[in-house]
């Protein structure tokens, strides 16, 4: 089974719906575990409990990239391949990427409080986290502002990968002027190799995190699929009715559209 | 070549004339900077420590602005229909037409600077050094924004939503020319290495625009 094969979205959806239990089931399984070993992991010698926010923390900083990744990708298959499931990917991975940074963003700034004493600090990693929170936001607003679900793919395709030219160079210039105007005033994780007692469960974290996202994904797009075979038998109702019923059922086809809309 | 000059030249010739608005950016700019000690206060040592900063929002924020109506008058009255199927290549029409407007509504700006930074407080030494980050960085402004633009007449929406996506793009611009201009009047940086950044910019942005935009009109109009 190919990409192609997977161009049909009754075959899609067939094949979804024999995976999908299988990865919640592996997802839940390693979250247990993950949680699990990250709640046993040994208090740091400076940052006490507070470390364990990391366990979290990391795993959706790493995919709040990651799934921009996937949605350039998938915009790629939009623009270059006129993939049909290309449009639906890039559109159902825009909320869970926007969820994702979102809780990197609150985790983070849950752990700045008792770290640096402060919920928000201009720091370079925060700062451009926070931009790219803004550029999931506006991706999202773009795809609500066109009702028109082609139309709106491929400009979101363009926009997206645009972003992805953009995130590197933004990343940099935020890092300039974060040295360049509060000089090492926030002290860094990382650098250091970590102790094995917290890489293991950070690492299977990790993967749990990647599991998730790849099933609420896969559930988010077969949703999609779904709603716009909605969509699609809603307009052809109302056009089979608006031609039909000239006489007499005018008033029973506004309501079907009211409903539809 | 004389499809683009053309394009070119008629493009700036319409900006500045009747209905054109590529000074009406200026006018903001103007109004900007004006606003601006209102809501910090009158406090002229202040002003002269935020002046290229408040330069360069204002730069950004009217050079965004007149782009909205960059590809969208030429769409309502069919001429973008005409570039698009001209044996000229869009991505060489779309960077003609940005350049065009450049010309007529970002090199004003500059113009007007000096101007402004009296204003400010600036000294000559500051104003120069704005100025200059203005002339390198504006065209990365226009020329990013034009994917913006592409992607309002494609959608039909325009303003709120596109600023939305095109100002997050712009920050790098935004970071290393108020970087360059403080490297000269405060600053213990060197003025070059912001400097040459701020034109790898503008130079990457020419060559990212013009695809982007291209790619946005022709898989956009139908």
């Amino acid at each position: 089974m190919t990409l192609i094969d997977l161009a049909n979205p009754t075959r899609f959806l067939a094949l979804t719906a024999r995976v999908l239990p299988w990865l919640a089931a592996a997802t839940v399984i390693l979250l247990a575990i993950g949680l699990y070993q990250s709640a046993l992991a040994p208090d740091d010698y400076q940052q006490g409990a507070t470390v364990k926010i990391m366990f979290i923390h990391v795993p959706n900083a790493w995919l709040s990239m990651f799934v921009w990744g996937v949605m350039s990708i998938a915009s790629l298959g939009t623009l270059v391949w006129r993939h049909p499931l290309a449009d639906v990917a890039a559109k159902a991975a825009a909320p869970i990427g926007a969820s994702f940074t979102f809780l990197a963003l609150l985790t983070g700034s849950l752990w700045g409080r008792p770290m640096w004493g402060t919920y928000w600090e201009w720091d370079a990693r925060l700062t451009s986290v926070l931009i790219l929170f803004l550029m999931y936001l506006g991706l999202m607003a773009l795809w609500r502002a066109v009702d028109d679900p082609s139309r709106a793919a491929r400009a979101a395709a363009v926009l997206t990968l645009v972003g992805a030219i953009n995130l590197p160079i933004i990343k940099f210039s935020v890092d300039w002027w974060n040295t360049l105007h509060q000089p090492a005033s926030v002290m860094r994780m990382g650098g250091s190799a970590l102790d094995k007692s917290f890489l293991i469960p950070l690492l299977v974290m990790a993967i749990a995190f990647t599991l998730l996202f790849v099933t609420l994904h896969l559930a988010a797009m077969r949703n999609e699929i779904l709603r716009r075979r909605v969509r699609s038998l809603q307009m052809m109702q109302a056009s089979r009715i608006a031609f039909s019923g000239e006489s007499g059922s005018r008033g029973e086809g506004a309501s079907n559209e009211v409903g539809a809309a | 070549m004389t499809a683009l000059s053309a394009l070119i030249r008629r493009d700036i010739r319409i900006a500045l004339r009747v209905g054109g608005g590529a000074l009406i950016g200026v006018l903001f700019f103007l109004t900007v900077v004006v606003l601006m000690p209102f809501a910090v206060g009158p406090d002229l040592a202040l002003l002269s420590r935020l002046g290229p900063a408040i330069l360069w929002l204002g730069a950004l924020l009217a050079s965004l602005l007149t782009l909205d109506r960059l590809f969208m008058a030429d769409h309502e009255d069919g001429s973008l229909d005409l570039i698009t199927m001209s044996r000229t290549p869009l991505e060489l029409a779309c960077a003609a037409k940005a350049l065009a407007h450049w010309l007529a509504a970002g090199l004003p700006l500059i113009v007007a600077t000096p101007v402004l930074g009296l204003l400010l407080n600036l000294d000559m030494v500051a104003t120069g050094a704005v100025a200059l980050t203005l002339l390198a960085g504006t065209p990365a402004l226009t020329f990013t924004g034009m994917i913006g633009a592409a992607l309002a007449v494609t959608l039909h929406r325009g303003g709120l939503l596109m600023a939305v996506l095109v100002l997050p793009l712009s920050i790098p611009v935004l970071i290393f020319g108020v970087a360059a201009s403080q490297a000269v009047i405060v600053g213990p940086m060197t003025f070059g290495a912001p400097f040459s950044i701020l034109c790898a910019l503008s130079l990457v942005s020419l060559v990212v625009g013009p695809f982007a935009a291209a790619a946005s009109l022709r898989h956009g109009l139908d």
